[in-house]
């Protein structure tokens, strides 16, 4: 029997997620002479620069099912697993095909790997991005709109081409596009969960991290017009928000095991660069200076940037839980991940002091067990739902 | 007066003066409610106090307090507490030792009550974790909060346009922020003045500092320089007080060159100094003495150290320009040891081998920091791939005794300094062959 359209997604996107080789990057690259790829690690990056330069944008996001040989050997226990399955890939040959290296102001593990690649391959192309962090809106954009240029100049020389302001405008509007299509199925997810299970969705936003944009937009588009379609039913499920993975990515069986443990999630911070600015970026005008205030106008809350408001780490959760009516929040961290752990706190008490149950773990990409995880889920998601039938 | 008498009498000058200038303005910041003077409570890299103190402001450095509750015993049970809270064990222990002292009373290093900060200035300069950490006390004090964001030095240098950044935040954030806790207009003047000072205090602590240049050393630029380093990185850069210390530090160091002496370790002076290290990452501080022992066990002497430049690089040349008082505390956040990228700071430790005539380098790995450790051990490898000198890996944590372990640590060093020996001695025999 033929797979239906959206098995057919769901296996090319699982295909793409399991395959250590970027084989997807390598075929973009081969198909006309002269491509080149650039790479970034998570959280937040402007493809839309990238996408200008003519260059693929390639989501470098580790993976917990790389044997680790040479990794281990750059990190100390201590410290998340995430950079050591990056460090593998590249010191396996595996990211080869990468022209140039974006390296966000996520932390400071990922600020130091940002150092450690340009000891590794001094020819490559590789910038620290600091994302603006400031309070004032408009010191924040000029700050970020001339390192938006540093960075298309950069890119524009690797590519031996000018990045040029049409350029970039056309590159804004596919990328707009992207954003909109994600957005409508975060949003069909957040409404109707059983339509679009997470493992689904995450395996998707995965292969939208190496794949080109269109290739993704028809991808995203036919999935997402198989999931309004799907006459799948309501279970009776807790609604959860997953708060936390946004870095280092939990093993695909962690999302697995909390739905089948009773939960739908009905929002995540899974690959959240993807979804980083909330609102459309203008496409008249001066791009770089639209994609500067977009993002200070409208970046979505997160532990890698500054909060200015003093009530905006308590009212995060609660704000977040209504917006997808979630009946209840996992704390899910990368073990020794810095920004979730030390935001966790206060997130956690404002959800509580707001009446949402809470639970809280951490994992690492490359955990294989989910015993423990499924039982923590399944426990909060029945409690959530006897607690419910008793208010 | 002997020799001996005369060496005592002036290691207690420069300690005396350190140790009543800490109790003087611990005691200010005790009375600083009833005396109304602002508290501002800031971070070491990237602290902005001659700015503070133009103001009539009185800083506090949380990170200093923590270290001294390491030093005091303290630390285990405020990190206990602050777990308790639902603090995640793999976080930074000042974070937690700093919210534990907090809950426990806020009793500083002195046994004074610390007052609640006025303004918290967060120096975003080269630790992430400073971020949380501000944000978290802002809930516990309920107090401003004023961002100063820092760019790093991504690409081996201060970037024009960060500097004008920073210049920028400096005169629209900082300065408003100051003028409204404390009342006081910008004096500029007032600011140079303080800078001026500043400049003195850093030319005898550099000078304090290349006195590990000399054989023997009469400095230990990792344990001792914690000491020396402690007035110019928290609260006296740019008073009279800090000039004063210096002064006498100074004088002092030179006292022991003059008389071909080496460093005082904690159970004594040392009588020989059989190796010259150079140490990268900080110390651990609950077992500060017995760490430092260790080395003084093995005849090594720290001859320079990067923690001792977390608060500023002045060896390398930089120092605060009163002629440009805003763009100087730009240069001087962004030259602060962590905000140099990882190519940086392995330059400044082949540099400090070669300088400083070291035999080795050690890296004391902690836990609690990624800014320092995420890519130590790539550091390693690679001064030891330049320089050709040993290198050697101990892990510890700063304030959390549960990750110091004194017998695994020892062996670790006593394994490290054969390996020096064995290094030396081949190098010896084919001199000979040779
Ligand atoms: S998982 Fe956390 S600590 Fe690790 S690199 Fe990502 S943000 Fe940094
Ligand atoms: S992470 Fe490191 S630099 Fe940052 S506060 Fe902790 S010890 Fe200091």
């Amino acid at each position: 029997m033929t797979p239906s359209p959206r098995a057919q997604i769901v296996d090319w996107a699982t295909e793409i997620y399991e395959d250590l080789e970027f084989t997807v990057v390598r075929e973009w690259l081969d198909a006309q002479p002269g491509r080149k790829a650039a790479g970034f690690l998570p959280v937040y990056a402007p493809k839309e620069v990238i996408h200008a330069a003519g260059m693929l944008p390639v989501g470098i996001h580790g993976n917990g099912a790389i044997e680790i040989i040479r990794g281990d050997a750059y990190y100390q226990s201590y410290i998340c697993h995430l950079p050591r399955s990056v460090v593998e890939l590249a010191e396996s040959n595996r990211l080869d095909f990468l022209s140039a290296a974006l390296f966000p102001s996520t932390c400071d593990v990922i600020r130091n790997l940002s150092g450690m690649w340009q000891i590794m391959f001094p020819d490559m192309y590789v910038r620290y991005m600091h994302l603006p962090q400031v309070a004032d809106p408009v010191l924040g954009a000029q700050f970020w709109q001339r390192e938006l240029n540093v960075i298309r100049e950069g890119l524009g020389q690797v590519a031996g081409t000018t990045v040029g302001d049409d350029q970039l405008r056309a590159s804004i509007g596919i990328y707009n596009e992207v954003r909109e299509v994600i957005g409508q199925l975060y949003a069909l997810r957040s409404k109707q969960p059983w339509k679009v299970p997470t493992e689904e969705l995450y395996l998707l936003m995965r292969a939208g991290e190496v794949v080109a944009p269109e290739v993704f937009m028809d991808q995203a588009r036919a999935y997402l017009a198989a999931a309004e379609n799907s006459d799948e039913r309501i279970k009776d499920r807790t609604r959860v928000i997953i708060v936390g993975s946004f870095c280092e990515q939990p093993p695909l069986g962690l999302i697995k095991t909390i739905e089948r443990a009773g939960c739908y999630i009905v929002d995540d911070d899974f690959l959240a660069g993807n979804r980083f600015m909330t609102k459309a970026v203008p496409t008249a005008g001066d791009p770089a200076a639209n994609l500067a205030t977009t993002f200070t106008s409208s970046a979505v809350k997160t532990s890698v940037l500054y909060e200015p408001d003093p009530k905006g780490k308590k009212s995060l959760m609660q704000e977040r839980a209504a917006a997808a009516r979630a009946d209840g929040i996992i704390f899910c961290a990368a073990s020794f991940c810095d920004p979730a752990l030390l935001d966790r706190p206060m997130l956690r008490e404002g959800a509580e002091a707001a009446g949402i149950p809470c639970i809280a773990f951490k994992f690492a990409e490359n955990s294989g067990q989910f015993q423990q995880f499924r039982e923590q889920a399944g426990t909060f998601s029945d409690s959530i739902k006897l607690w419910g039938d008793a208010s | 007066m002997s020799d001996k008498e005369m060496r005592n009498a002036q290691k207690d000058e420069s300690m005396i003066i350190q140790k009543e200038m800490i109790a003087e303005h611990y005691k200010r910041l005790e009375r600083a409610p009833e005396t109304k003077e602002p508290v501002v409570y800031t971070f070491v890299p990237g602290n902005l106090t001659e700015l503070i103190r133009s103001f009539g402001c009185l800083p506090v450095l949380p990170e200093i307090n923590a270290l001294q509750s390491g030093m005091r015993g303290k630390s285990r049970e405020y990190i206990a507490e602050a777990e308790k809270r639902g603090h995640s064990e793999d976080v930074c222990t000042y974070v937690k030792c700093d919210i534990g002292m907090a809950m426990a009373g806020n009793i500083g290093p002195t046994g004074t009550k610390l007052p609640k900060p006025d303004l918290l200035l967060l120096s975003y300069t080269g630790c992430y974790t400073f971020m949380k950490w501000f944000e978290l006390l802002r809930e516990e004090y309920d107090c401003p909060c004023v961002f100063l964001h820092v760019p790093y030095q991504g690409e081996g240098e201060i970037e024009p346009e960060h500097r004008e950044y920073m210049v920028k935040q400096i005169k629209d954030e900082v300065i408003p922020a100051l003028e409204k806790i404390s009342g006081n207009k910008y004096d500029e003047e007032a600011l140079k003045e303080r800078l001026r000072l500043s400049v003195q205090a850093e030319d005898d602590l550099v000078w304090v500092l290349q006195s590990a240049m000399q054989k023997p050393s009469p400095i230990d630029a990792y344990f001792g320089a914690v000491y020396y380093v402690g007035p110019i990185f928290s609260a006296f850069r740019g008073t009279e007080e800090g000039v004063n210390y210096y002064k006498a530090l100074r004088r002092e160091v030179q006292g022991r060159l003059d008389a071909g002496l080496g460093p005082v370790a904690p159970k004594g002076p040392m009588a020989e100094e059989k190796y010259r290290i150079v140490v990268e990452g900080p110390p651990n501080w609950t077992h500060f003495r017995e760490f430092w022992q260790m080395f003084a066990d093995e005849g090594a002497v720290v001859v320079a150290s990067t923690y001792s430049k977390v608060g500023g690089t002045y060896d390398f040349g930089f120092r605060h320009n009163p002629d440009d008082p805003l763009g100087t505390m730009g240069d001087y956040c962004a030259g602060c040891y962590t905000n140099h990228n990882l190519p940086g700071r392995i330059d400044m430790l082949c540099q400090y081998l070669k300088d400083y005539e070291a035999d080795g380098f050690l890296i004391n790995s902690v836990k609690s920091c990624n800014s320092f450790s995420a890519g130590q051990l790539m550091m390693l490898r690679e001064v030891e791939k330049r320089t050709g000198l040993p290198g050697g890996f101990i892990e510890s944590d700063l304030v959390d005794p549960r990750y110091f372990s004194a017998a695994n640590i020892k062996n670790r060093l006593e394994s490290y300094f054969q390996m020096v020996e064995a290094r030396r001695s081949s190098s010896a025999q084919k001199g000979m062959s040779a």
